[in-house]
């Protein structure tokens, strides 16, 4: 089915997604990717705060290409996702409830995705300049040493993702 | 002796590194164009659309393919009769990397150490790979990888007993390890024969022949036919998502080994499988 979603992603619009649906994103998200979630579980483990809200939000995982003069953002596809699930469970834990990316999740972030409601988005990998247009915001707002690997706040317009994952554990990907 | 000097060097990989980039090799453009009229699977002839549509964006809207423009993997193929001049081949080489980055806005996705994980800035250094033969002439490919691919690639030291149906089993293995973290419609690059690096050596190089060109070897040429079918029966179609379009080519390159030995090294290269091969 073909949905279309607004963040914040709230738990009452998480359930109502299943795998299988063709799902546009609207609204702010959140790029992270290895560096970046390595910084957040560190910072966690020493007792501060994240560098945003996590709650009912989207983490994607993504480090973009640099943007031209006049771009928004270079080409902005997902990277593999299995490379953060070491540091997963925690966030979802703490309320993050969507996650996009490529590739399959480790059945420790599955069990974390039923028993916190969350869910899992597949974009097309290797699609980062088609994925970048519907990118209409990007400023970085943490971690800016970090490069591609800062964290991004992006404003999308009907950023199109697959559900991969749904919050009952149904694997598109099985 | 032919002099060919370190500017016209630096000039065309950073040329080489931003066409790569932005322009996808013709082989696997087409090969991906005839995958999308025959693929039948809803949701994988959808991603074989996406990718098409993002072809186009990438080349009209100067915005690189993918967003991980590689690491930067460069074949030389000098000729003995060669001299060049005003310094060092491979501080121009990685000093034409650093401008194609640079000046082509692709990412820098290096870092120094691979355990301080320290980014580079300027994506150097490249892995550069020469080989001298006979002849006046200097070649280059330059082949940026992606590491989504990378990392699901694999090296088997198998047994000369295991013969070509111990290959096929390996290769089919790791088609179905790599699944969706690969990228697929995947081109699967494959070095027999050889020691232990030299098979990886041609696993790489494998990647950037044309999938369109077959081994000159009738029993390779076999092999490379029989994988692509046998993988392409998997079902892990585009983006992983189902279909019957898994892998556009398969390619394999060999090399004389020992006695008690068959290495098999699987290189897979993702559908933004880039490679430019310029003659100086």
């Amino acid at each position: 089915m073909e949905k279309h979603i607004n963040t914040p992603l709230t738990k009452d619009k998480v359930i109502n997604l299943e795998a299988g649906d063709y799902v546009y994103i609207t609204g702010i998200i959140y790029s992270a990717r290895d560096a970046a979630h390595k910084r957040m579980f560190e910072e966690l483990i020493s007792g501060k705060d994240l560098p945003f809200s996590i709650k009912d939000n989207i983490i994607y995982y993504m480090g973009p290409s640099p943007a031209r003069n006049g771009q928004i953002i270079g080409s902005a596809g997902p990277t593999t996702s299995s490379r953060m699930d070491r540091y997963t469970p925690e966030l979802l834990d703490l309320g993050l409830s969507g996650m996009v990316g490529k590739g399959t999740r480790g059945s420790e972030v599955i069990a974390s995705m039923i028993k916190n409601k969350a869910v899992y988005f597949a974009a097309t990998g290797g699609a980062g300049a088609l994925l970048s247009k519907c990118i209409k915001e990007s400023r970085v707002i943490a971690y800016d040493e970090l490069g591609t690997e800062a964290i991004h706040e992006l404003y999308v317009e009907k950023f199109p993702v697959i559900v991969a994952i749904d919050s009952k554990g149904k694997n598109l990907y099985e | 002796m032919r002099s060919i000097s370190i500017e016209e060097i630096i000039r065309n990989i950073k040329d080489m590194c931003i066409e790569a980039n932005y322009k996808l090799a013709s082989d696997v453009d087409v090969g991906i164009r005839e995958a999308f009229d025959k693929e039948t699977s809803p949701l994988g002839k959808r991603v074989l659309g996406q990718l098409l549509e993002n072809l186009d964006i990438a080349e009209n809207e100067s915005i690189p393919i993918c967003q991980d423009t590689g690491m930067a993997i460069v074949f030389v193929t000098i000729g003995q009769d060669v001299h060049i001049e005003g310094g060092s081949l491979e501080d121009s080489i990685n000093e034409g990397i650093r401008r194609g980055y640079q000046e082509g806005y692709l990412r820098k996705s290096l870092v120094s150490d691979p355990l301080l994980r320290e980014n580079t800035k300027d994506n150097t250094p490249g892995i550069i790979h020469y080989q001298i033969v006979a002849g006046n002439q200097l070649e280059i490919t330059i082949a940026p990888k992606g590491f989504g691919s990378e990392n699901m690639s694999r090296i088997y030291m198998l047994k000369p007993s295991d013969e070509a149906e111990g290959i096929k089993e390996v290769v089919l293995e790791t088609v179905k390890l790599a699944g969706p973290n690969a990228c697929p419609p995947i081109i699967v690059g494959i070095g027999i024969g050889g020691s232990f690096e030299k098979c990886a050596l041609l696993a790489k190089r494998a990647l950037t022949r044309d999938i369109s060109i077959r081994s000159d070897k009738p029993h390779i040429r076999k092999l490379e036919e029989e994988l692509l079918s046998a993988i392409n029966d998997m079902g892990i179609g585009p983006a992983g998502l189902g279909g019957k379009t898994t892998a556009l080519g398969v390619n394999i390159e060999t090399y004389p080994t020992h006695i008690a030995g068959l290495p098999v090294a699987i290189n897979i290269g993702c559908h933004v499988n880039r490679h430019v091969t310029r003659m100086l």
